[in-house]
């Protein structure tokens, strides 16, 4: 499987030509990734808790384990409930952000008065802190007194308990990441669409094409770049979904939120069994990198790099 | 015709203005608790418009502590970042994008893969190493990392790809280094997404918190995050306060954003002339 | 190609192994000496005031200089856990009771001796005692009394709380009140952890056995407990359900004059002075076949690797113990000291409302202490998570005790 297309135009340059563009970024990755990255992979083998100190003399005598920590985790329900729950959020998460930041980045291309104001706008709530987004989001998602309910009553709909039900714990959690992520991930579609060569919409202007037809023919095809990275990396992003569930549900209603990110953090920092944490890591590693994998291999049916 | 025209500009700005509605909420809802004083907090109904406005709560931010210095420190750790993270990042991304190197597929898939690991786990290992490099309590610990960004690579290499060789090539055959096609011709054609990430990058490492936290005990080196995080109590928070403060750190950030859009322009024109 | 990535990563070893090399500047054995002290519970207001404790101590102790960290709550624990792991961890440090338990069983805190712990509440001093050693010395305490709205109570025509109240009395009163409107609820008490571990307590019940080596959560008396505050909500509805509750906050739905009784922490003296626009009192917690009420407390431990254990040990008992502190305490209105002798603290009683503030000294006399075992984190987690399935009715109360026993000895090894 080939990860990119290669560029044909250079020739064949050699590591020694493309080496002084890639030593930086190899020496950042040896020190800060991929030493720690080691280090992470030996404790996954061990029962250290993450407070004792690490490596220190007979450390691994002492807390050396093997594989047990992989066998456990794989056998428990914990995981698969956990694996499920992340699996709801990818399912309701990936459409609905990647329609409404397409939308958004649609409607802040456009050269209309005031798109200047909307595209600063749009881009609020990826700056808003995720504690002042979750307090206010925790209120108007309160079933009896809050915005959401009192706006769905109007149309004669009686909502739920949202966040505080075990049913719609997720769906909201969803619905506030949307909402926190749609500015970013539009900006990002956004710099894709200004990139496009505009004597395309030109000619489509002289055949009198519609505006979807525009955005269907044109803008999609040459925009699947830039959605691919946005694709791939809400999917890796989600498998990570981490900070909303901490301060908004905290793993409840009775389990119903527990994800990945969550489990690891709460076992590693919580319940100091830094060894299963990191196991349960290396596992999301292999799931998110399967994933990917897979979406890799897909992408050569459908994004276009040639302009 | 006409009629097509204004219709089709009223349901622009009607989703437009819901869709800006919504985003906006939760930001006026801060800048309404910004201005209340600490008894009219976490009434139900919200109360949208505080009875008694009042800067108490901004005041007591600046109070707090050496807020100038505080500010001083997150601008310099920002700034530094963002500027090595697109240095580094987009010279990486024209290597992978368009040079050929054997095992190059290889290589960009292991820096890929880095973005997949939960970093709750690499924390400890990270500042084990940080304290063998003696980095602790150095603007270098926080700074650094930003050296190896693999969502900066990854989303440049998208968009240099979609650069035409022949641009490239045209340089070349004038007798261009690979370093002058890669600063003169592919980073100007980046400019748009450049600046996209420049904005992002810069806002992650100024909201950063957990990693200066950890790295930057001395009061003097630290940063507007943990500054206001500080304003935290085990039992209580006194969240007027704690919104001027967010509100107060938001500011550079529009600033930068608003900036970066004339690179939006510029994007627009250099989209516009190649091909 | 590969020799080139080979040498690059080599490169990059050397450098990092290099930097490895360089170790740590010896220790100074000069007179003078600086100790570091971080904390949490001087985070969101109380910064200056430990400053001046500091700066009050370093009078009295020239030669020692106190530099204090002060990390937001939130993120303490994670913050101190990596500096521990790291081995850089301060000289001395705060922690809290749960993570308190996990510390000292696994062996990360100096037995802190040459302390004078004379002045030193006895129950919270013995809660940081394991296995006979003082690791940690009791800083700053909180408790539980139950605050009540004395214009519901007058409405309804029942008599004040009072300190011998029983489970019985309070159930009446809360029927009593719950009878004035749809709206008005008897009481809140959260069905948590941090809660059953003392309600259960009041019913001569207890989550583990005096010695600490066995669970005992599904005991006639604690499910007879947890039934009791169960009923509140689901049979005689004295007590909201989520969904009559909306979302609203406990402390909120109090103020709003919607609740007659909530048994809460101190701390909220001060936010109900400011929002409550209604006569509001404190009495002793009812308690059942024995009284019981909430002690929390926040204790100071030492680093084993520090460099100056005596100076650590002076700070500490200074900190905890002192008169000087304890006034410095009082004035900022701060945390109360976890001292034996209340008489110390005269001028915290004089503020009103609540009138009857010396309840808060009353209730020490019933304190009970949760039970500290290494996991103590992860036993809370299990035991909340099925009492949030009895109290929303997915499980009836005996079963879910039975599955938190169950799942509390498969997961958890008692020393």
């Amino acid at each position: 499987m080939k990860l990119f297309k290669r560029s044909r135009g250079l020739g064949q340059d050699g590591f020694l030509k493309a080496s002084p563009f890639l030593v930086p970024s190899i020496i950042g990755f040896s020190i800060f990734y991929l030493v720690p990255m080691i280090i992470s992979i030996f404790i996954s083998l061990t029962d250290w808790n993450g407070l004792d100190r690490l490596f220190a003399d007979g450390f691994m005598q002492e807390h050396f384990i093997g594989l047990q920590n992989y066998k456990d985790i794989l056998g428990s329900d914990e995981f698969w409930k956990v694996l499920g729950n992340t699996a709801e959020y990818i399912a309701l998460y990936l459409p609905l952000m990647l329609t409404t930041s397409l939308l958004g980045a649609s409607l802040l291309s456009k050269k209309r008065p005031g798109v200047g104001a909307f595209r600063v706008i749009y881009y609020i709530p990826v700056l808003t802190s995720w504690v002042a987004a979750s307090l206010i989001w925790r209120s108007i998602l309160a079933p009896q007194y809050g915005a959401m309910n009192g706006i769905l009553e109007i149309f004669g709909i009686t909502g739920p308990g949202w966040l505080l039900d075990e049913k719609w714990a997720m769906p909201a959690i969803v619905l506030v990441s949307v909402w926190k992520d749609m500015g970013f991930f539009a900006l990002i579609l956004l710099s894709g669409i200004v990139g496009i060569n505009r004597s395309y919409y030109e000619a489509a202007d002289l055949d009198g094409a519609s505006s979807w037809k525009k955005f269907i023919k044109i803008t999609l095809p040459l925009l699947t770049p830039a959605i691919f990275y946005v694709l791939i990396v809400s999917l890796i992003n989600s498998f990570q979904l981490f900070p909303q569930i901490m301060i908004m549900t905290d793993g409840g209603p009775n389990g119903a939120t527990q994800v990945m990110v969550e489990r690891i953090y709460k076992y590693g920092f919580r319940y100091f069994r830094m060894g299963y944490a990191s196991a349960f890591s290396w596992i999301l590693f292999v799931i998110i990198m399967t994933c990917t994998a897979i979406q890799m291999r897909g992408q050569k049916r459908w994004v276009n790099y040639d302009t | 015709m006409i009629h097509k025209r204004r219709l089709s500009t009223v349901s622009y700005y009607t989703v437009a203005i819901i869709i800006g509605i919504m985003a906006m909420i939760p930001f006026a809802w801060m800048v309404s608790t910004s201005l209340k004083a600490r008894g009219a907090l976490m009434s139900i109904p919200i109360e949208w418009i505080p009875e008694e406005p009042t800067l108490d709560s901004y005041l007591k931010v600046f109070s707090k502590f050496p807020f100038m210095k505080t500010i001083g420190n997150s601008l310099v750790i920002s700034i530094t970042y963002t500027v090595i993270t697109l240095i580094s990042g987009s010279m990486a991304a024209f290597a992978f994008a368009k040079m050929r190197f054997a095992k190059a597929d290889l290589l960009l898939k292991i820096f890929l893969a880095t973005m997949m690991i939960p970093t709750q786990v690499t924390i400890i290992p990270l500042f084990v190493v940080m304290n063998k490099m003696s980095l602790i309590n150095t603007y270098g610990s926080v700074i650094l990392p930003s050296i190896f960004r693999p969502f900066a690579i990854f989303l440049l290499v998208q968009q240099m790809r979609t650069i035409p060789d022949d641009f490239l090539d045209a340089a070349r055959i004038d007798g261009a280094s690979n370093f002058h096609v890669y600063f003169k011709v592919a980073l100007p054609l980046c400019a748009p997404t450049l600046a996209t990430l420049a904005i992002t990058t810069f806002m992650e490492s100024w909201n950063d918190y957990l990693w200066p936290l950890l790295m930057l005990t001395d009061k003097a080196k630290m940063t507007l995050p943990i500054a206001l995080s500080t304003l935290n109590g085990q039992y209580s928070t006194e969240y007027n306060v704690l919104m001027a403060g967010a509100l107060i750190s938001m500011v550079p950030i529009v600033l930068i954003y608003v900036f970066a859009q004339k690179y939006f322009q510029n994007g627009m024109m250099a989209g516009g002339i190649k091909g | 190609m590969k020799k080139y990535l080979a040498l690059l990563l080599a490169l990059a070893m050397v450098f990092c192994l290099v930097a490895c090399g360089q170790s740590n500047e010896p220790a100074d054995d000069g007179e003078a000496v600086t100790i570091t002290y971080c904390n949490f519970n001087s985070s969101g207001g109380n910064e200056e005031t430990l400053q001046k404790m500091a700066d009050a101590f370093h009078e009295a102790n020239p030669n020692i200089t106190v530099e204090i960290e002060t990390i937001a709550y939130d993120d303490y624990f994670t913050q101190m856990q990596t500096r521990v792991a790291g081995g850089t961890a301060p000289d001395c440090y705060e922690l809290n009771i749960e993570n308190f338990a996990a510390y000292a069983n696994k062996g990360l805190l100096a037995e802190i001796t040459g302390a004078d712990t004379s002045a030193l509440n006895e129950t919270a001093l013995n809660a940081f005692n394991v296995n006979g050693k003082q690791y940690g010395l009791p800083e700053s305490f909180s408790n539980v009394v139950l605050i009540y709205n004395k214009d519901l109570f007058d409405k309804a025509g029942v008599g004040y709380p009072t300190a011998d109240w029983t489970q019985d009395d309070l159930q009446a009163a809360a029927e009593a009140i719950r009878a004035l409107g749809d709206d008005i609820f008897g009481i809140w008490q959260p069905i948590t952890y941090n809660e059953i571990f003392k309600v259960v307590a009041q019913y001569g019940g207890s989550l583990l056995n005096e010695d600490k080596t066995e669970f005992t959560i599904n005991t006639p008396e604690n499910i007879k407990a947890v039934q009791t505050l169960v009923d509140r909500v689901i049979d005689s509805n004295v007590q909201p359900n989520t969904t009559q509750q909306g979302g609203m906050g406990d402390w909120d739905m109090f103020m709003s004059g919607r609740l007659g009784m909530i048994p809460t922490g101190i701390w909220a003296f001060q936010t109900f002075t400011e929002n409550c626009d209604f006569a509001w009192d404190i009495a002793v917690e009812p308690g059942s076949t024995q009284k019981a009420t909430h002690f929390f407390s926040n204790c100071v431990v030492m680093n084993p690797d520090t460099k100056h254990p005596e100076a650590v040990a002076a700070w500490l008992s200074w900190l905890t113990g002192s008169t000087e502190s304890a006034d410095i305490r009082l004035a900022a209105g701060w945390d109360l000291p976890a001292l034996k002798d209340m008489d110390a603290l005269s001028a915290y009683l004089e503020i009103d409302p609540p009138a009857n503030r010396a309840a808060v000294f009353e209730s020490l006399d019933y304190l009970v202490m949760p039970p500290v075992i290494e996991d103590y984190a992860l036993m809370s987690d299990i035991i909340g998570q099925y009492l949030a399935a009895a109290a929303d009715g997915t499980m009836t109360v005996e079963e879910a005790m039975n599955a938190a026993q169950a799942d509390c000895v498969a997961q958890i090894s008692l020393g």
